[in-house]
């Protein structure tokens, strides 16, 4: 009699998935999305341990060396001052992978509280969140990231800043459009009558429950945020010289496109696989988190 | 109908304002104090000062405001650091040139996308389908200047078959004209092909399943008729207009693409100006692309409810 009474619950345990576990088991069927996430662990661990993995260093001219083609010194050739181009796609990844990261983070960071608070509260505050939002989403977004990273000044952090600033109203609209479907649902009107104070609800019930959406978002706005970084350090309002990264190796690579074309294959291709990958767990995620998709 | 409009026109009044909020403030990121920045290198005290008093900066934030907006509203966007030329005739004179490029842009766009879509959703689940879909992460993850720079290589330089930069107007020969904008329409309507692509797919599986294609099939009409005039007629309504909202995004492709071309549009003019510490027009160019964006954005919705029978009848 104890026995069965023991074997009752571990059985309906066992038999219950969590949600979290469910989205990765659904996740790793996707091929295409494992690929990205390969891809993206690689990039991450080719950016930590750069410092290893460089033969040369990636600021270091050598005016003997200058536009050498690929070869078994200089597998991805050097550049218009004798830099070997591999060791500065390795420390490109670093300028590109932390303005992703750390842009989106700002993102994040601004937009989810202010959705929170507009899809919650309502009244004057949404009205006049939203109102902020849309005229921020009537700007074209590298055109308004160019004209904030103009106005900070050109560097790697500011133009962060600017395609933080840039994404943040993305994740209010969407945090906030969430938060209006969710917050009619039973359980957070149960959690209103037993008296739960509403930074409680928005914060504890609320908020696990638009994660999904917040994180495939994350992961396709980390791929926009690669790109934006190497067209602002293309225009020059990015990282600067001498540091590496893949958008100013291709304004420099595009003046000598005849005589050393190479320059320009390598940090693109770095980029359209590092987006790409980003995309890819994005896609992958969304079908996965899809509670429609059984 | 009118109502809808006078509606919808009532509302862009706030996003207007915060766009003019928005815009107005950049200046005052800027570190340090603006009319020095403005100055540049000479730091001529002169300068300096007169800079100050142009643009009311001795004034409190909210008269500069007010002087901005009145500026704004009679068309006057202020005046070019660099040429002294006034900054709304100047993007003005640039427009005619992104239009011509964003055109031919939206045209490659239709083109691929639309078909390349309607393919991929008539042959789901097949080989088709699947280079559909490759083309379509390939158009999204291809950041527009690399496929610009190789292009370059590949058509002007390996085989010199198109001009490596720079443009030729319409008017003063037009074969030269579409010789040096095709290489950039193509970059700039590869990206929206694929957004294009990726609705038109899931427009078409949602018309394809429905009730009147199903009669029109059991009626044995010829299915290429079902599909070019039963089904994508109905698909592209949503595909359009979510078209129109990609505006924003062929804009800020112009702003690589024409710097890439050496194209003297008004994104290699923004560009320009960030580099010439020339902020009146950095402003200008970000709040006629915003203007136009809204004007899109509201015809965009208005042609959505007039091509909706549904929504039609709630006007």
């Amino acid at each position: 009699m104890t026995d069965t009474a023991l074997d009752v619950p571990l059985a309906v345990e066992a038999a219950v998935e969590s949600p979290t576990a469910r989205a990765w088991r659904r996740l790793m069927r996707r091929k295409a999305a494992i690929f990205g996430l390969f891809v993206i662990a690689l990039f991450i661990v080719v950016a930590l341990l750069a410092p290893l993995i460089v033969p040369y260093d990636p600021i270091r001219q050598s005016w003997s060396a200058v536009r050498r083609a690929p070869s078994w010194a200089h597998i991805f050739g050097t550049d218009d001052v004798g830099r070997d181009v591999f060791s500065r796609v390795i420390y490109g990844s670093r300028a590109s992978l932390f303005a992703g990261v750390i842009s989106v983070g700002i993102a994040l960071s601004v937009g989810v509280p202010l959705g929170l608070l507009a899809g919650y509260r309502g009244g004057f505050i949404d009205a006049l969140l939203s109102r902020i939002t849309d005229a921020m989403l009537a700007c074209p977004f590298i055109i308004l990231a160019i004209a904030l990273a103009a106005f900070l000044g050109p560097s790697l952090g500011n133009a962060m800043i600017a395609i933080g600033i840039t994404t943040t109203p993305i994740f209010i609209r969407l945090t906030r459009g969430q938060v209006m479907s969710v917050k009619v649902e039973e359980y957070i009107e149960a959690a209103r009558a037993v008296g739960n104070p509403r930074w409680r609800i928005a914060i504890v019930h609320i908020l696990p429950n638009i994660l999904p959406a917040l994180l495939v978002q994350a992961t396709l706005s980390i791929a926009a945020a690669i790109i934006a970084e190497a067209a602002l350090s293309y225009l020059g309002l990015g990282q600067q010289p001498p540091y590496p990264s893949w958008g100013s190796m291709l304004n420099a690579a595009q003046r000598f496109l005849t005589s050393a074309p190479w320059m320009a294959v390598w940090p693109g291709l770095a980029i359209f696989l590092s987006v790409l990958s980003f995309n890819l767990v994005g896609d992958g995620l969304r079908d996965a988190l899809d509670p429609r998709e059984r | 109908m009118l109502k809808y409009i006078g509606k919808r026109l009532l509302q862009l009044i706030p996003t207007l304002f915060f766009v003019s909020v928005l815009i107005f403030s950049l200046q005052h990121l800027m570190p340090g104090d603006p009319a020095t920045v403005m100055a540049g290198e000479e730091q001529d005290p002169v300068a300096i000062e007169q800079i100050r008093k142009q643009y009311h900066l001795d004034q409190p934030i909210v008269v500069q405001y007010v002087y901005w907006v009145k500026g704004v509203v009679s068309g006057d966007l202020g005046e070019s650091m660099r040429n002294k030329e006034a900054v709304l005739p100047l993007i003005l004179q640039k427009l005619p040139v992104t239009m011509q490029l964003a055109a031919m842009a939206i045209v490659i766009a239709l083109t691929i996308g639309i078909s390349a879509g309607v393919i991929s959703a008539v042959k789901k689940n097949t080989v088709w389908d699947y280079a559909a879909n490759v083309f379509a992460l390939w158009g999204i993850s291809t950041p527009n200047f690399w496929l610009g720079i190789m292009l370059i290589f590949l058509f002007s330089v390996q085989l010199g078959w198109l001009p490596t930069s720079g443009y030729v107007p319409l008017r003063e020969n037009w074969q030269a004209s579409l010789a040096s904008t095709i290489m950039p329409a193509f970059v700039l309507g590869n990206a929206i092909a694929a957004i294009l692509m990726r609705h038109t797919r899931s427009a078409m599986l949602q018309v394809l399943e429905s009730d009147y294609v199903r009669t029109a099939r059991a009626k044995g009409l010829l299915e290429r008729r079902i599909i070019i005039k039963h089904a994508l007629r109905n698909a592209l309504t949503p595909v359009i207009t979510l078209g129109a909202l990609e505006f924003g995004t062929l804009l800020s492709g112009a702003v690589l693409t024409e710097q890439i071309f050496t194209i003297p549009g008004f994104g290699k003019l923004i560009v320009d100006s960030v580099f010439n510490r020339d902020y009146a027009v950095v402003q200008g160019v970000v709040l006629v692309t915003a203007t136009i964006f809204i004007i899109l954005n509201l015809l965009a919705d208005v042609a959505y409810h007039l091509v909706n029978p549904r929504l039609r009848a709630t006007l």
